[in-house]
């Protein structure tokens, strides 16, 4: 206030509103805010219920139509007066792929987050960090591209030496052949998922209490012990979390998986075998051709990888409830 | 089992600032040592330079000797985590490992130092716990979490923790800020039978705990905030709360600063 200009006014009238202390303050603020955040909130619940009843209401229409088992068959034909067409191949290659891009992305990310949060020197742990993370700005064709001009011709190396020495499982027999099967959609699946389970598992292990290091310090432990006893139990249920987030990603992963597999609809017992599909690579690769018959068969399709990500989301958070009282959150 | 320490010309710094300057002093084996001054005085620092606690803070530095008995702390060759196996910590607040059981917490650090069988275990935690007036109170939940404690339960399972590896000193840095007066209590008790086994060296900013648990005080103060902190005089805890020989000591116990 400049006092220079108003001498006579010592003691300035009270505020207008405060005036009666009975009924509520609302100003205009409170009112646009309110009704913002609760239209937010509405409109939510409403384009939700639509995308779902869409969902459901297109998706009856095909299995209805499917002359054919939707859940068992080993074929795609959704055109024709007997249209035949199930999700078992794409069922079994979305689950695969995924698991193995966790298989290989999941410890290696926390490997990296854990030595940029613990054993980097601070120098070395920011641009690392922010490489990694330029990572996840790559776009997905590009990792695609990548992985059908580099990885797969790359690859026949290392598919040979899986059949010389694991060929006996089955799950890695190899017989000459391009390198575009459900193993290299994984591998290319878990480098896109890298970056965000790394970051988002960096964020966690920087923030376990100093307290819950110390304590481990003062016992005598060394830093891989301060890690094993500390670090990672407090960190279990954010790297589940950040697990979680690669895996939605690696699930609906279309561009990239399309370009690099060789779609077939067929189960082979070999992971190196090329063919195979996904949900989102088959409805990418079919939906521009398919009639409208088509387009309900292939939305049905979507229904179910919504199903399992959500089922996948759904025992992810039953693991980290289940811990509850051991979390170190409590403390 | 309780071993001296004997510092001499120890100085910590926090990168370029210093911290402490020019310690020197020496801590009695099976007795209790308290150190008083007011905040920011080096008191906690220095306490974490006796297991080398202070230097994972990042920047921190010390200079000096410390010797345990005849071994410098601060030696060549010397692995700070051998010293921290000697010279046990409790801290301000409680800390029991949150995902570990009551019985996994107090087996921790036995764990980290070899192979024990599990009968062994069961009697090292036993013994411990009881050492830390808790084994009562936790007998039959030894398999529940120790986060579900109270805090003074916490902090005296970080105390049998703490003993179950039987270290030659005990360093507490104000163990009983962070609880009610009658868990205060119960820890005092504690300090007073631990000292039988352990030296001990607490830093408190209640001075009456000081006179009631120690046997020996130390006073640390400081010119200025800013300014590194300095031992201004150690002696009979008796000796320091009724006659100091320094006035800052007088005039920080009876109140008049600080």
């Amino acid at each position: 206030m400049d006092y220079s200009t108003s001498p006579l006014s010592e003691t300035p009238p009270p505020p207008p509103a405060a005036a009666s202390v009975s009924g509520r303050t609302v100003r205009p603020g409170d009112r646009i805010f309110l009704g913002l955040s609760r239209g937010s909130g509405v409109a939510l619940l409403v384009i939700m219920a639509a995308i779902a009843a869409f969902l459901t209401y297109r998706s009856v229409l095909a299995i209805s139509g499917d002359k054919s088992n939707f859940f068992t068959t080993l074929d795609w034909n959704a055109t024709g007066t007997e249209p035949k067409f199930g999700i078992a191949v794409l069922a079994f290659g979305t689950v695969v792929s995924s698991v193995i891009a966790m298989a290989i992305a999941v410890p290696v990310a926390v490997g990296i987050a854990l030595f940029i949060s613990h054993y980097a020197p601070r120098k070395l742990a920011s641009p690392l960090g922010y490489v990694i993370d330029l990572l996840a700005a790559v776009p997905s064709i590009v990792y695609g591209l990548w992985g059908a001009l580099f990885l797969v011709p790359h690859l026949s190396g290392l598919y040979g030496w899986l059949d010389d020495y694991l060929g006996w499982t089955g799950i890695f027999s190899y017989s000459n052949g391009a390198a575009r099967s459900l193993f290299t959609v994984g591998i290319l699946l878990a480098i896109m998922i890298l970056p965000i389970v790394t970051s988002v598992s960096r964020e966690v292990f920087l923030q376990v209490p100093r307290m819950h290091e110390e304590a481990a310090l003062a016992l005598g432990a060394t830093r891989w012990e301060v890690i094993r006893m500390s670090v990672l139990p407090f960190g279990r249920s954010g790297v589940i979390s950040a697990s979680m987030l690669g895996l939605g990603r690696a699930l609906g992963e279309t561009m990239a998986v399309a370009t690099v597999l060789s779609p077939s609809f067929l189960i082979s017992a070999s992971l190196l075998d090329p063919g195979g599909g996904t949900f989102a690579q088959n409805i990418a690769s079919k939906f521009s051709e398919a009639d409208t018959f088509g387009q309900d068969a292939l939305i049905a399709s979507g229904l179910v990888l919504f199903v399992i990500t959500l089922l996948v989301n759904g025992a992810a958070r039953l693991i980290i409830a289940r811990r509850k009282e051991y979390s170190g959150a409590s403390s | 089992m309780a071993k001296r320490i004997d510092v001499s010309g120890l100085n910590a710094y926090y990168g370029a600032h210093k911290a402490i300057d020019d310690i020197s002093m020496t801590i009695e084996p099976r007795s209790v040592t308290a150190f008083i001054g007011p905040s920011g005085c080096g008191k906690s620092t220095f306490l974490r330079t006796l297991n080398r606690m202070h230097e994972v803070t990042p920047g921190g530095r010390v200079e000096g000797k410390v010797l345990l008995d005849d071994e410098n702390l601060y030696g060549a060759g010397v692995d700070p985590v051998a010293v921290r196996r000697t010279v046990g910590m409790v801290f301000q607040r409680p800390n029991p490992f949150p995902t570990m059981s009551i019985f996994d917490n107090v087996a921790a650090g036995l764990r980290l130092n070899g192979k024990y069988r599990k009968s062994e275990l069961k009697d090292i935690v036993e013994r411990s716990l009881k050492g830390a007036n808790l084994w009562n109170e936790v007998k039959d939940r030894l398999n529940k979490p120790g986060s579900g404690l109270s805090g003074g339960q916490q902090q005296r399972l970080c105390i049998a923790r703490a003993i179950a590896v039987e270290p030659q000193v005990l360093l507490m840095d104000e163990p009983c800020s962070a609880l009610d007066p009658i868990s205060t209590l119960a820890i005092e008790d504690l300090i007073g039978e631990l000292k039988e086994r352990f030296t001990i060296v607490i830093v408190t900013h209640n001075m009456q705990q000081a006179a009631r648990v120690s046997d020996r005080t130390a006073f640390f103060n400081l010119a200025a905030v800013g300014k590194p902190g300095k031992l201004i005089e150690i002696d009979e805890t008796e000796r320091i709360f009724s006659n100091p020989s320094v006035q800052a000591t007088e005039d920080y116990i009876s109140g008049r600063f600080g």
